[in-house]
């Protein structure tokens, strides 16, 4: 029983049409969740009583961040599950991830140097967390520009399956040579809040904010992905049908 | 005599409904054959008609959509590296390194696969016809010569399979009898030869079957 | 379709020409083991190295000269350029490994040796750690014998010099590795020089962490034990993992 729920996920035509039918119910929360915990984050919670109102990009800054890493992972297991069982529909899931997650860490960067600017004078810290976010930034780079110099596109789906494992292989040792370094060089960390625990009225938001994250790229996911199968099956008679209808 | 009861005699190459896509081109349609010992198949069709691609999916380098390849009634992807000791390809280019002399590339080439003695590779290099240009760097052969060095190594590489690509390209007329006499002498072993050819092999060679690809 | 044994070839026994004594023996084991056939297939790598001289300066010469770059553009005053010493023979070093990387392939996949090796029966995976010892054999350990030449010409003193040697001696293995994993990957990709730089950088750069950090502590002295041992960490893993991939990319790029 469970198998053919796995072959049918295997089939472009029915996860094209189950992409266009779940979107819906990821896009709308998403955009509750991400509306409820700006406001949460923006006009509820109290200024931060070392960095006052400054603090509050964190949550923009938090989920974006956790996002591109999350993001990474899952294209890194779809990459794997393509490579492993062939499935063609795996590798269009991993294809759509990636400028999903590379923006997600741009915006993070970008989050993370408006964060520093008022607190430091400067743009940008070299601080281990910016400084990894922005090695993930040129990993997920390497990933596009890798897939777009091949040309054949089954060999593309396959040796970027391969760069993506390896990457993410690889994403927790730079984190922690990156820190290691960082530490080495006692240079002022821009992303720790003064209090060791954030009371509830603070966290709320950025827990929502994340939900609404998660939410919001699942929805994007299921969007890039319908565009996707359509490109990758522009030959094949089903299409022809959809596009009809 | 010894070789009669060291060789396997269930030796078979089976191709069952094979079907193979190279992007939207839909390459291999449906190709079915069964090859037994001492039986060649010549492997007909006009460019772009997917004879390489044939070959090299008996290779198993790629992978079919359907269908498969069996050695000996195995799926050949059960256990790749053991297929892959058993056949020998030779694909359009002569896998030879320019910088290297004929010898010194089948040294290499054939010692990564088995064990070879100076003789034997002499002795290969005097069939082929390479001895007078075999210590010379293979930059400096003819394309005929590297086929024939190639050629040279294929036989001396001593396996049941042989998978060939346009054997007989830049060959002249004496190389063409070369190849043919290389091919009955290897059915003669018992061994098998699938030829991909553009204008049909000599009719020197006996126990052919053709298999035309349309494009 | 079937049935193409025809009875003069059940009949006929094999012909034992001088080619084929050893066939027999051959097909019941295969003759030659992983280990014999790589150290075959390094031998030939670094024969053919050695026809083409030329070729083995040209890294040589580019760490020379990017190093060169740094007194000329920051400033000849020696105190300053020991502080800078080990960035600057580190990412010399780098740059020169990933000029060097075009050598490790792509001769191979354009001639069809490369797909000689992928049929040969043996573990790709050996083969590859094979080319890639040579590439390390050829480059890497050059570039850590070389290092003493630059480094003194940065202001470093002799007593570093060892350190510094051993932290680019084995920082290079892991780069030649991860190189090794970017070139096979990008194989048949026309002028792939800065996709292939956009792939390996991102993934030296805990080399170039800890072994700055060794070559630092080396130059003023300190023990320099443990960033040393995370390099070698780094190449043991490495070691393992990085063939496997190349080898994947291999057969990809092959299909």
């Amino acid at each position: 029983m469970a198998w053919t729920w796995f072959h049918r996920l295997a089939s472009p035509p029915h996860v094209y049409a189950l992409a266009a039918r779940l979107t819906p119910w990821f896009a709308w929360p998403a955009a509750l969740c991400i509306a409820a915990g700006l406001w949460g984050g923006l006009v509820l919670a109290p200024p931060d009583y070392q960095q006052g109102d400054g603090f509050r990009i964190l949550y923009v800054h938090a989920p974006s961040a956790w996002m591109s890493l999350m993001v990474y992972m899952t294209m890194a297991i779809a990459a794997a599950i393509g490579l492993i069982w062939r499935m063609k529909v795996a590798h269009a899931v991993a294809a759509s991830c990636a400028p999903i997650g590379a923006s997600f860490t741009f915006a993070a960067l970008v989050t993370g140097a408006l964060w520093g600017e008022p607190m430091w004078g400067t743009y940008w810290e070299w601080d281990p967390r910016l400084t990894s976010e922005l090695v993930l930034l040129f990993l997920y780079l390497g990933y596009m520009g890798l897939r777009a110099g091949i040309e054949d596109p089954q060999r593309a789906d396959r040796a970027s399956a391969v760069l993506a494992i390896v990457g993410v292989v690889n994403v927790p040792i730079i984190h922690y040579s990156v820190t290691w370094w960082n530490s080495l060089h006692q240079a002022p960390s821009v992303m720790r809040l003064a209090k060791p625990a954030m009371p509830f009225v603070m966290v709320a938001p950025l827990l929502l904010m994340l939900l609404g994250f998660t939410l919001l790229f699942v929805a994007l996911l299921l969007t890039r992905l319908r565009s996707e199968v359509l490109a990758r099956e522009r030959s094949a008679s089903w299409i022809r049908e959809v596009v009809s209808a | 005599m010894e070789e009669a009861t060291d060789t396997v005699p269930t030796e078979r190459l089976e191709v069952e409904n094979l079907h193979l896509w190279r992007g939207e081109r839909h390459v291999l349609r449906g190709v079915h054959f069964a090859l037994a010992r001492g039986a060649c198949l010549e492997v007909c069709g006009a460019n772009g008609s997917g004879k390489t691609t044939l070959l090299r999916t008996l290779c198993g380098l790629i992978y079919p959509e359907e269908g498969r390849v069996l050695w000996n009634g195995e799926n050949v992807r059960r256990d790749l590296p053991a297929f892959h000791a058993t056949l020998a390809y030779l694909g359009h280019e002569p896998p030879l390194k320019s910088d290297l002399t004929a010898r010194e590339n089948l040294h290499y080439w054939i010692g990564i696969r088995r064990q070879l003695s100076a003789e034997e590779l002499t002795a290969a290099l005097a069939r082929v016809g390479a001895l007078p240009f075999c210590e010379r760097q293979v930059r400096t052969l003819s394309a005929g010569q590297r086929r024939r060095v190639a050629l040279a190594g294929i036989a001396l590489l001593a396996v049941p399979l042989w998978l060939l690509d346009e054997p007989a390209t830049n060959l002249d007329a004496e190389g063409r009898d070369l190849v043919a006499d290389l091919i009955c002498e290897q059915l003669a072993r018992g061994g098998m030869v699938v030829a991909a050819v553009h204008q049909g092999l000599p009719p020197s060679v006996g126990n052919v079957t053709r298999l035309e690809l349309a494009a | 379709m079937s049935g193409l044994e025809s009875p003069a070839a059940r009949t006929l026994a094999p012909v034992a020409t001088p080619l084929v004594r050893g066939a027999s023996r051959a097909r019941t084991a295969r003759s030659a083991d992983a280990i014999e056939a790589a150290r075959l297939a390094l031998l030939r790598d670094l024969q053919l190295a050695f026809r083409k001289r030329s070729q083995l300066i040209q890294p040589l010469a580019f760490f020379a000269m990017v190093t060169l770059l740094f007194p000329l553009a920051v400033s000849p005053e020696l105190s300053r350029l020991r502080e800078l010493a080990p960035g600057v023979l580190w990412v010399g070093a780098l740059l020169a490994s990933l000029l060097a990387l075009e050598f490790l392939f792509r001769d191979d996949a354009c001639d069809g040796t490369l797909e000689q090796y992928a049929l040969s029966g043996q573990p790709l995976t050996a083969l590859m750690f094979a080319k890639t010892l040579a590439h390390w054999l050829l480059t890497g350990l050059p570039l850590a014998l070389m290092a003493p030449l630059v480094a003194l010409s940065l202001g470093v003193g002799p007593a570093a010099l060892p350190g510094i040697v051993a932290a680019i001696a084995v920082g290079s293995v892991t780069l030649s590795l991860i190189g090794s994993i970017g070139a096979s990957l990008t194989l048949g990709i026309k002028r792939s020089g800065a996709l292939l730089s956009l792939l390996t950088l991102p993934l030296s750069l805990p080399v170039l962490i800890f072994g700055a950090r060794a070559t630092q502590l080396a130059i003023h002295g300190a023990p320099y034990g443990a960033p040393l041992e995370l390099l070698g960490a780094l190449a043991m893993l490495g070691i393992t993992l990085a063939p496997l991939a190349a080898a994947a990319a291999v057969r990809i790029s092959l299909e």
